[in-house]
């Protein structure tokens, strides 16, 4: 993958197909620690401990159209390059945690790219799933509850124009005061 | 200095967009509406789907298309990506592979407005696990 915010919107797609209702997506930005951790939670099916042990595996996957899974494999390799740490939870029937942490000045650190076309993709796509985005730095925080949109909206659909269009300048100008990679 | 937007800016955005959003829903009926699936898996994601996807929602908007463009798993074409699945009501959908803003912008100018075929449509004869 090119850039960090690919590999959220990936690993998000694991959660989607597991049937998530509610996923969090978390981004910590350390400079004093050299970390940049990113944290993708979900409550969809889980996995079993036999699944848990293979899913990092790039030739296992549970999709028919493939053979194999190469998203959480990929997501370990690139952190692991920048000197840090992968780990993945998981219990069936209750959801997944995967955690990736980044040297944040690690040479071989992807980018962190385009988070708002991420972001946007993710919220305006899907009704039915909520999300919860939390984005820190030493220079503030970030958070954004879809379920709040969606109130406030009340039966104005997230991906009407207008909508998108506002969802994309406060992701942006949000973003812009706190976020420290590029 | 910019005001950061916050979700008191977005309920006046509610009130304006809410009186056009009652027009809008009389004359939608989903399955007369065109469909895009864009095809959203390591595969595709790592080709440029996201983008693909994000162009096709603004561009269907600029050009005042109604359509609804949704994101899909892997579709097995992955040595294609990205690829889109486009339904136009009435017709069989067809697959599009490596379909890059160019494409995109393409497919729409030919095939959605003056339903012309375009080059780079994938035949669906695939089998999958399941079905061998």
């Amino acid at each position: 993958m090119k850039d960090l915010s690919l590999h959220i919107l990936d690993i998000v797609q694991n959660s989607i197909r597991a049937k998530a209702k509610l996923i969090g997506i978390e981004i910590t930005e350390l400079p004093k620690e050299n970390h940049l951790i990113i944290t993708i939670t979900d409550d969809g099916t889980g996995m079993s401990p036999e699944q848990l042990k293979s899913a990092i595996d790039p030739f296992y996957t549970s999709r028919t159209t493939r053979k194999v899974g190469l998203g959480l494999s990929l997501f370990k390799q690139n952190a692991e390059m920048t000197g840090g740490t992968f780990s993945l939870e998981s219990e069936l029937g209750k959801g997944t945690k995967v955690t990736a942490t980044f040297g944040l000045n690690h040479l071989d650190r992807p980018v962190m790219g385009d988070l708002v076309g991420t972001l946007l993709l993710l919220i305006c796509s899907s009704e039915a799933i909520d999300y919860v985005f939390k984005h820190q730095t030493p220079s503030g925080e970030f958070v954004l509850y879809t379920r709040e949109i969606k109130q406030t909206l009340e039966n104005v659909p997230l991906n009407h124009p207008e909508v998108r269009s506002f969802l994309k300048e406060m992701l942006h100008e949000n973003l812009e005061q706190i976020q420290i990679s590029e | 200095m910019n005001r950061i937007k916050s979700l008191a800016d977005l309920k006046k955005l509610q009130s304006e967009v809410q009186s056009k959003i009652k027009l809008r829903e009389n004359s939608n009926n989903p399955e007369n509406l065109i469909q895009i699936k864009v095809s959203m898996a390591t595969c595709g994601i790592a080709s440029g789907a996201r983008d693909t996807m994000n162009y096709l929602i603004e561009e269907l908007d600029h050009q005042g298309i109604d359509a609804i463009v949704t994101q899909t798993g892997c579709m097995g074409y992955c040595y294609a990506e990205p690829t889109i699945e486009l339904t136009i009501p009435g017709q069989k959908p067809v697959v599009y592979g490596y379909v890059n803003k160019t494409k995109a912008l393409e497919i729409i100018e030919k095939h959605i407005k003056l339903n012309e075929m375009v080059d780079g449509i994938i035949p669906v004869a695939y089998s999958t696990i399941d079905n061998q």
